[in-house]
């Protein structure tokens, strides 16, 4: 294999990596203290209670540490597939640092109560608007570079990225269409229950792209890499592309059963849900396949077991998230914990264990090291992060469950056999528990911040990575 | 139900769009090798060569070795 003279942008992958994990933290930290105040009510403290400071978790968790998983990734597998630089040095570093402004005002403006009110697109039009341009500079980066690539084949990572990012600029321009009254506040488009349908239609497909093909494409190239094996079956991975994004637009509305919004349009997003169930097991079994005849890996490589369990997270939500969409299942776990619980099922078992898995894979690459400063402290990671989510979704299972039979139960004269604050009191015990799983999960991610300053001390920063000229071209 | 007037035909665009891509996708022949690619990616050795003289005791193959094609 020859090298040419021009070498790999790695100075943005490395800068997102870094910020991953330390986004990664905040998130999670606030994630931790919403939990205590839902278990000790007097940690609500002046304005930082739980209604300012759940929008923070949720923004700081998806966007931030997702968000700069994905830009990591992306920017390293498309450059490392298409064996050319990025296409624009100086839009990169604009979109890492646009990234990062967006992260630090929504830091600012949501606790203090400057918000849209819309679920997962809290901040408001000024940082929309900062949101759009660093969203058009990632997509001429990210297309660019797909643009001058040394190969004719485009890897199927890249398709799953590409999707995403033209997804979410879509999903992002429609929902946030709002009229400013002043700086701070602006009105949405749509009234109603009309904004409700757009809302979702954003917040599922936002769920849809942002948190699963985005993290499909970083799955498709890191679980081959690290297990050094093909992928199980390529065309099934393109039939998985192209089956998801063709089915994945009309599921919004299953978040939306039993209100206002036409029964039909409630029984459209259901089975459209049900339909997803497909292509979602697909791309699992492909990638968990991929170990197929090398099982023994998984035994004593940490950052492996990562990002199968991750895949085996993916599955799970991905059949769950389904079955919640059938209206007579959602009449019981609606409203309840069961879905806090599935979301985390998918959030920390599915997209943060397979960022996590790709940026131990990414940092001694980055930093001149061959591996990781330990890889004992990364099986310490994975198995108190395992452990952490299995305590929060089994508890929050337990407890949506019995809030929604509570919720439910008339006695034989057609009263409420239980009042509301009969299922508060009852949530106690597994709020406790979620809390703890929140702790334990937030304790590996600091395990991995001492882990990465260990390599990043020992290491150096990787700014002469070769070019390589494409393998097949030997031929 | 307004807003379906909104977000069907962006459906229906949406559709048309993906189709274009697919169609250029199948007649560029990005589908006419289905094994390759898997292998390809694989064949890129993305191990970071140790800096001089720091070696770790478990260096990673240099990208430019000759025995590596």
């Amino acid at each position: 294999m020859s090298e040419t003279q021009s070498t790999y942008n790695y100075r943005v992958v490395r800068q997102f990596a870094v910020m991953t994990v330390i986004w990664g933290i905040v998130g999670m930290l606030v994630g931790v203290i919403i939990a205590a105040q839902l278990v000790w009510p007097e940690l609500n403290l002046g304005f930082l209670h739980f209604g300012r400071l759940r929008p923070l978790h949720t923004n700081a968790v998806i966007f931030a540490f997702g968000g700069c998983a994905l830009f990591a990734t992306s920017y390293y597998v498309v450059q490392r597939t298409c064996h050319t630089r990025l296409f624009s040095d100086g839009l990169a570093a604009f979109t890492f640092w646009g990234w990062q402004l967006i992260i630090v005002l929504a830091a600012v403006t949501l606790p203090l109560g400057i918000t849209s009110g819309k679920e997962y697109a809290e901040l408001e039009w000024p940082i929309d608007i900062l949101i759009t341009l660093v969203w058009v500079a990632y997509a001429v980066v990210f297309f660019g570079t797909l643009a001058k690539r040394k190969v004719s084949h485009i890897y199927v990572a890249n398709w799953f990225y590409g999707g995403f990012i033209l997804a979410v600029a879509l999903l992002h321009v429609v929902n946030s269409a709002a009229s400013p009254v002043t700086l701070f506040k602006s009105y949405s488009a749509y009234a109603g229950v009309q904004d409700a349908m757009i809302q979702w239609w954003y917040g599922h497909n936002a769920v849809g792209f942002f948190l699963t093909a985005g993290f499909l494409g970083m799955m498709y190239y890191f679980v081959p890499k690290q297990a050094e094996r093909p992928i199980y079956s390529y065309r099934l991975s393109v039939v998985h592309f192209w089956a998801l994004i063709f089915t994945y637009m009309w599921a919004g509305p299953h978040h939306l059963h039993f209100t206002a919004l036409p029964d039909w349009t409630q029984s459209v997003g259901m089975v459209f849900s049900l339909i997803l169930l497909a292509p979602s097991w697909g791309g699992m079994i492909n990638g968990v396949m991929t170990l197929s005849g090398a099982w023994h890996k998984l035994r004593d490589d940490p950052i492996l077991k990562f990002l199968i369990t991750s895949l085996s997270f993916y599955g799970m939500s991905t059949f769950e998230g389904p079955m919640m969409s059938i209206k007579t299942v959602n009449a019981l776990s609606h409203y309840t914990d069961w879905t806090v619980g599935h979301v985390h099922s998918g959030a920390l078992g599915w997209v943060a264990m397979v960022s996590i898995g790709a940026i131990y894979y990414l940092l001694p690459r980055l930093f001149g090291k061959s591996e990781m400063f330990s890889v004992r402290l990364i099986t310490v990671h994975f198995w108190v992060a395992t452990i952490g989510v299995v305590l929060y979704i089994a508890s929050m299972w337990i407890a949506g469950v019995m809030q929604g039979l509570m919720w439910r139960a008339v006695n034989a004269d057609g009263t409420l056999t239980y009042s509301f604050v009969e299922s508060v009191k009852a949530s106690y015990p597994f709020w406790a528990i979620r809390f703890l799983g929140g702790v334990l999960f937030l304790f590996g991610m600091l395990v991995m911040a001492y882990n990465m300053f260990k390599t990043m001390a020992g290491g150096r920063t990787v700014d002469d990575a070769r070019v390589l000229v494409p393998a097949a071209h030997h031929a | 139900m307004e807003t379906l007037y909104l977000l069907i035909p962006i459906s229906v665009v949406l559709v048309f769009l993906i189709t274009l891509a697919f169609w250029w996708s199948l007649r560029s022949g990005q589908f006419d090798d289905m094994e390759g690619p898997a292998y390809r990616i694989l064949m890129d050795d993305d191990r970071s060569p140790p800096a001089a003289g720091a070696g770790d005791g478990r260096p990673g193959r240099s990208p430019a070795d000759p025995c590596d094609s």
